[in-house]
């Protein structure tokens, strides 16, 4: 499997954090209020952090 | 795949108006999965509300909506279902809207078995109006108007749900996201009144009152404490004090509302 592409609309982001906290891989970290990816080839595509996010500002895109 | 949220919200709409990390976004996007999954056409599929910032949820969505009065969806929701009975009718809001001044439209919704699905988001406080305490509002819990602890006992949505007579009752909380469309999905697919209580989130009136440091810390107690209802089953009272039990906690079949109200219609006209 190719490695998921992550989005991030970042106007959308709130900054919760929840993302952050739910990636089980430590791809995405704050960057004050926003989410930021910052180890994106870990990511394992599973999905946590677009089905928690509140906000519709993180996308895993698979294709 | 990234879900295709898109076509089911009103374009520019976002970003929403509710706070950072509230959960009552993580609702609405599991009630968007819910109907995908269920297939349900855009005309033929109306969101009721109230008022509350739960209630807020369908003026971003696309479809027949109406944001009506404090306390008043479940009533108008009754209304369109009867003369609609063919529309799929959902309603959903806030533990204020649905059970302290909607508590009477609450309960006669369920006693009367009408076809709809109720997604209610109990977060345990009034979030709109700056977190004075709701029926939902833990024993012991700060509020803006119990800033000394809540003494009332609390309401448990679901158990009303049951005993005033709805015939699906379901309970998840924010943190399971995937469980909320399950449960959501099952109650449009089931006939009669079905009550989806969600526990939710207002990290900004009830969370920072009651010693959360945040959001995050709000949902892995959520996660901590639920106890899936198979589970339950095995568990002593004492073992069960404080959880959350989540799952299907209720489904029956009986007869539905729109159905004997047409043999009603059937039975005057032959007179
Ligand atoms: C008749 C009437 N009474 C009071 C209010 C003020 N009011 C607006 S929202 C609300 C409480 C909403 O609480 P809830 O349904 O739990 O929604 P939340 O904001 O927590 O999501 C109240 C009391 C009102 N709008 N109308
Ligand atoms: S899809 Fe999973 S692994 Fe990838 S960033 Fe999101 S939470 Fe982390
Ligand atoms: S969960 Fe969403 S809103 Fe919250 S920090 Fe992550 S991307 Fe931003
Ligand atoms: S006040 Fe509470 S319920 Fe209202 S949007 Fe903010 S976090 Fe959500
Ligand atoms: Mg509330």
């Amino acid at each position: 499997m190719n490695t998921p592409r992550l989005e991030i609309i970042e106007h959308y982001c709130k900054g919760c954090s929840i993302c952050v906290e739910f990636c089980p891989t430590n791809v995405l970290e704050m960057d004050g209020f926003l989410a930021k990816v910052i180890r994106p080839e870990a990511c394992i595509g599973c999905m946590q952090c677009e089905l928690r996010c509140p906000d519709f500002a993180i996308k895993v895109h698979k294709d | 795949m990234a879900f295709d949220y898109d076509k089911y919200l009103r374009p520019g709409k976002l970003p929403h108006i509710w706070c950072p990390g509230c959960g009552h976004g993580i609702v609405l996007k599991g009630l968007l999965r819910a109907i995908d999954a269920c297939e349900l056409e855009k005309n033929r599929t109306a969101i009721v509300s109230g008022i509350g910032c739960a209630s807020r949820l369908p003026g971003y969505v696309d479809f027949n909506t109406l944001h009506t009065a404090h306390g008043r969806a479940a009533a108008f929701a009754t209304g369109i279902k009867m003369a609609q009975p063919d529309m799929n009718v959902l309603v959903v809001g806030g533990d204020g809207d649905g059970v302290a001044i909607g508590g009477n439209h609450f309960i006669h919704a369920c006693r009367r078995n009408i076809d709809m699905t109720y997604v209610l988001m109990n977060n345990f406080i009034y979030g709109m109006t700056g977190g004075q305490f709701s029926p939902c509002t833990p024993t012991g819990d700060k509020a803006s108007t119990t800033p000394y602890g809540n003494p009332d006992p609390t309401f448990d949505i679901s158990k009303l749900a049951i005993g005033a007579g709805a015939t699906f009752v379901a309970r998840t909380t924010a943190y399971h996201a995937t469980q909320i469309d399950k449960l959501i999905a099952e109650g449009i697919r089931h006939k009669g009144m079905a009550i989806i209580e969600v526990l939710d989130d207002c990290p900004t009136t009830y969370g920072r009152r009651n010693k959360f440091r945040s959001v995050v810390d709000m949902m892995k107690r959520f996660k901590e404490l639920a106890v899936p209802v198979a589970k339950a089953a095995t568990m002593s009272k004492e073992e069960l004090d404080g959880k959350i039990v989540t799952g299907i906690l209720h489904r029956e079949e009986r007869p539905e509302y729109c159905e004997q109200y047409a043999e009603v219609i059937k039975r005057a006209q032959n007179l």
